[in-house]
């Protein structure tokens, strides 16, 4: 029955079906990506100027979402606050699955010592607490962004290095990877070519995962004070700073959380609904 | 109401992805009498499975019964509710699939599963049902029928599992059977055993089966009458001895003369001086640990020699487990050898694949059973079959295009399939892809394991008659493996009979009459004929069986 009303809900277009939720999805990321691209331009108020005589202020004319607990505009913090969350998580994301799938893919691929050194090794990060891993490396070398950027990376290649390898390794055994080896072809060939088209799907669902894991992560940091320092603010600091303003039915505290769940939602569902080809044997 | 299963022009329909809906059955019509077996024959996409299944009422995801009735036992399946035909299956009818191997589960008792129907429709105490299950085993010819319930499906070998789930399949005492190609992956010398049990315990309980096969060599052994089916119709229906002896339409002669290939006229360029293309020497090849002696634990290939001269084909037979494929993958260096030398085109080859040269890989291919497995499903057909001709040949793109646009041509494929992605072509265009593919790397040699064992009889006749032509095209020499005997001896100049690990015999087909190792007696006499008969007429020597049988 489920299948029957996915499969009504889904329209076509270029060769493509797709449906509605997963539009829906990719326009609310678009549009955060847009503002954090364009936020310097967009914000009505600096992000430090203090433009409400009230800390905690209600939604009104002006100050659309209120101010924060030493009374600057909302708005342009969470406008702000996207830039950070976004750049960064993206980024970390991006270096942590590109490396985390390749050697994953690699390992598979190769088997033997390398696999069982890299594998151990990886293992071993992994065992090591995230948060407290972001709390050594930003009490011996500061926190900038460029650090965060590569702590997080690096506090997820395990994860995805174990995921990419665990797929690989089922489509290593395929008959088309001997043929591909009897052929001579080289390691990149095999991962780049046979491996990563037939990985791909469940690869992009994790990266999605891990973007939100991310996303989640710098927040906690920032909460705890170690990410981004003031008067810059990612969406968890600013959660964090506005705390207080809970007992007051703030806007100040809810907003940046709708914006953290929005996005993480979001990049979910795009890549539970992905376009797909349609494929029909006579068409 | 005089029949057991009356089906009145039944149709089914599937729906594609873009929404499209497709009638796979267009108006099918049976009869099947108490006590009687029919049999639905016909090629892969016929809709014989389709048909049988839809006798229990079920249709497979994105398919729907859409009209006709389908009358078993009084009552109209298509009519009733999932939760009431799920109270007729397993009690009035009962399902043995092809693969028992996949639909036993690993983690519990043979005997837990058997009597799981009993316990689902609460028919009897679970002590009686052991008890039943037990004589069924009997009835079955299972080797140790008190004990053999406690093991676990990986512990007995594929021609038991395939009779402990026909086991499993009566002991709800149905009325009706439907057995879904239930020997079609076994052994010629294993599946005499199985076909035997299933016909004596159908026969003694008077149970009316359905019998779904490509292979109508089985069917006339069992099938009391036999339905062909092709394109989701009935083409022509009428009892075993009449469709045997007097077929009317051309797809069931069509198939009946697929079983008997021609044989392959005698080379006219058999010089005596033919050289060897390959020639193998006392090849040792295993598994597990390697020994002192620098031999491996579990030999799989023991000492085997064979010579392969050029524009030649050695055939290769055995049943499973024999070796036949590990030597296959040996001789391509898949699985490098222990011991033995292999030389190709006169000169020695390394063991292993990754230090031949780029030369020697190229002129060797090996082309696998499995085409589903053997073709990347993500990529394209053409970049399957271009990528030889860039990573070999190293072709520009639009010389590549041209010779895919050949190759397909070749296997006689249209074309406009090289836009497609494996999964939407059939099991036969599956396993031309594969060849074309090999055939692009222009090799001099070709091993082919068991390439057409996953193919319907008609389809697999028609690959091979392409790769005889082909030979006289390309000048090619084929190493054929195959444990069907009707396949070898149809394109092969020369028959090898391996037996575990070891060659025991090499022979021409011409005097394939007369073997003279007591194992290729055995084997041989083991191939199923149309004639009816056969199987109930059949005497095999007790001391060959107990000493070469697996049960």
């Amino acid at each position: 029955m489920t299948m029957a009303r996915a499969a009504a809900s889904r329209r076509s277009l270029l060769g493509h079906s797709y449906n509605l939720v997963g539009v829906v999805a990719s326009l609310v990321i678009l549009a955060w990506t847009l503002v954090a691209i364009f936020a310097p331009y967009i914000i009505p108020h600096p992000i430090g100027d203090i433009v409400d005589d009230d800390y905690f202020g209600p939604m009104r004319q002006g100050l659309l979402l209120g101010s924060d607990y030493l009374g600057r505009d909302m708005l342009s913090r969470v406008l702000m606050g996207a830039r950070y969350t976004v750049g960064i998580s993206l980024a970390a994301v991006c270096i942590a699955c590109f490396s985390g799938v390749v050697l994953g893919m690699v390992a598979a691929v190769t088997g033997g010592w390398f696999d069982t050194c890299l594998s151990r090794f990886l293992d071993a990060m992994n065992s090591i607490p995230s948060k407290l891993f972001g709390l050594v490396v930003v009490a011996a070398v500061g926190s900038s962004i460029p650090v965060l950027i590569l702590t997080l990376a690096v506090i997820y290649i395990p994860g995805a290095y174990r995921f990419a390898r665990a797929l690989a390794v089922n489509i290593n055994t395929m008959d088309f990877m001997t043929v591909a080896r009897v052929r001579g072809e080289s390691t990149a060939y095999l991962i780049g070519s046979e491996v990563l088209p037939n990985i791909i799907r469940p690869v992009l669902a994790d990266f999605g995962l891990r973007f939100v894991f991310i996303v989640l992560l710098l927040s906690g940091l920032s909460f705890l004070g170690l990410g981004l320092q003031p008067p810059l603010a990612d969406w968890g600091a600013l959660v964090r700073e506005n705390i207080g303003g809970l007992p007051f039915a703030a806007p100040a505290v809810i907003v940046p959380s709708l914006a953290i769940a929005s996005l993480t939602i979001s990049v979910n569902l795009l890549i539970d609904n992905l376009p797909q080809k349609i494929r029909d044997r006579d068409a | 109401m005089t029949n057991l299963v009356e089906v009145r022009n039944l149709r089914i329909e599937a729906k594609t992805d873009s929404g499209r809906i497709v009638e796979i059955i267009k108006g099918v019509s049976l009869d099947i009498a108490d006590g009687e077996i029919v049999a639905l024959i016909g090629e892969s996409g016929s809709g014989k499975t389709t048909v049988a299944l839809s006798l229990m009422g079920h249709a497979r995801p994105g398919c729907r019964i859409t009209g006709g009735d389908i009358n078993v036992n009084g009552k109209n399946m298509a009519a009733l509710s999932e939760k009431q035909r799920a109270k007729l299956r397993g009690t009035d009818i009962a399902y043995v699939p092809q693969s028992a191997a996949a639909s036993f589960n690993p983690s519990a008792t043979i005997m837990e599963q058997v009597i799981e129907v009993t316990r689902i429709h609460r028919l009897m105490p679970p002590q009686k049902a052991r008890k039943r299950a037990v004589e069924l085993f009997r009835a079955l010819s299972l080797p140790d029928p008190e004990g053999i319930g406690a093991r676990y499906p990986h512990q007995v070998s594929g021609g038991q599992l395939q009779r402990l789930s026909a086991a499993m399949a009566l002991i709800g005492d149905p009325k009706l059977v439907i057995f879904d190609e239930p020997t079609t992956a076994l052994d010629v010398t294993t599946q005499i055993d199985v076909l035997k049990a299933f016909k004596s315990v159908m026969r003694a309980g008077g149970i009316a089966g359905v019998y779904v096969s490509h292979d109508l060599a089985v069917v006339a052994q069992i099938a009391d009458h036999i339905v062909v089916l092709k394109g989701g119709e009935v083409q022509e229906a009428g009892s075993t001895t009449e469709i045997l002896s007097a077929a009317r339409h051309p797809y069931t002669r069509e198939l009946l003369a697929a079983f008997e290939p021609k044989r392959r006229q005698a080379h006219a360029d058999a010089d005596a001086g033919a050289k060897p293309l390959l020639r193998i020497d006392n090849v040792t090849a295993g598994y597990g640990a390697v020994r002192d002696d620098g031999l491996p634990l579990i030999r799989a290939v023991n000492a085997v020699s064979l010579v392969v001269e050029k524009g030649r084909n050695l055939g290769i037979i055995g049943e499973s487990g024999c070796g036949k494929s590990t030597l296959a993958r040996v001789i391509a260096g898949i699985h490098p050898a222990a011991a033995g030398d292999i030389i190709f085109d006169g000169r020695q080859l390394e063991r292993a694949a990754s230090k031949r040269s780029q030369d020697q890989l190229r002129e060797m291919q090996i082309v696998f059973q499995y085409a589903d497995t053997a073709l990347n499903p993500a990529k394209p057909i053409e970049d399957i079959i271009s990528r030889p001709l860039a990573f070999y040949h190293a072709m520009n793109r639009q010389a590549r295009s041209k010779r895919v646009d050949e190759l397909l041509d070749m296997v006689r494929l249209p074309r406009a399939l090289r836009y497609r992605r494996p999964s939407e072509l059939s099991g036969g265009q599956k396993q031309r892809v594969n060849f074309a593919r090999a055939l692009a790397a222009d090799p001099k040699l070709i091993i082919c394991d068991e390439i057409t064992s996953a193919l319907d009889t008609v389809v697999a006749a028609a690959v091979i008659e392409l790769l005889k032509e082909l030979q006289r095209e390309l000048g090619l020499s084929y190493i054929f493996i195959s444990h069907d005997l009707s396949v070898v001896e149809a394109i092969c100049d020369e028959i090898m009979v391996m037996y575990n690990g070891e060659r025991v015999e090499q022979i021409t087909p011409d005097k394939l009459k007369a073997p003279t190792h007591p194992y290729s007696k055995l084997l041989f006499s083991s191939v199923p004929k149309l004639d009816p008969t056969w199987l109930d007429g059949l005497v095999r020597d007790p001391e060959l069986v107990s000493q070469y049988g697996h049960r």
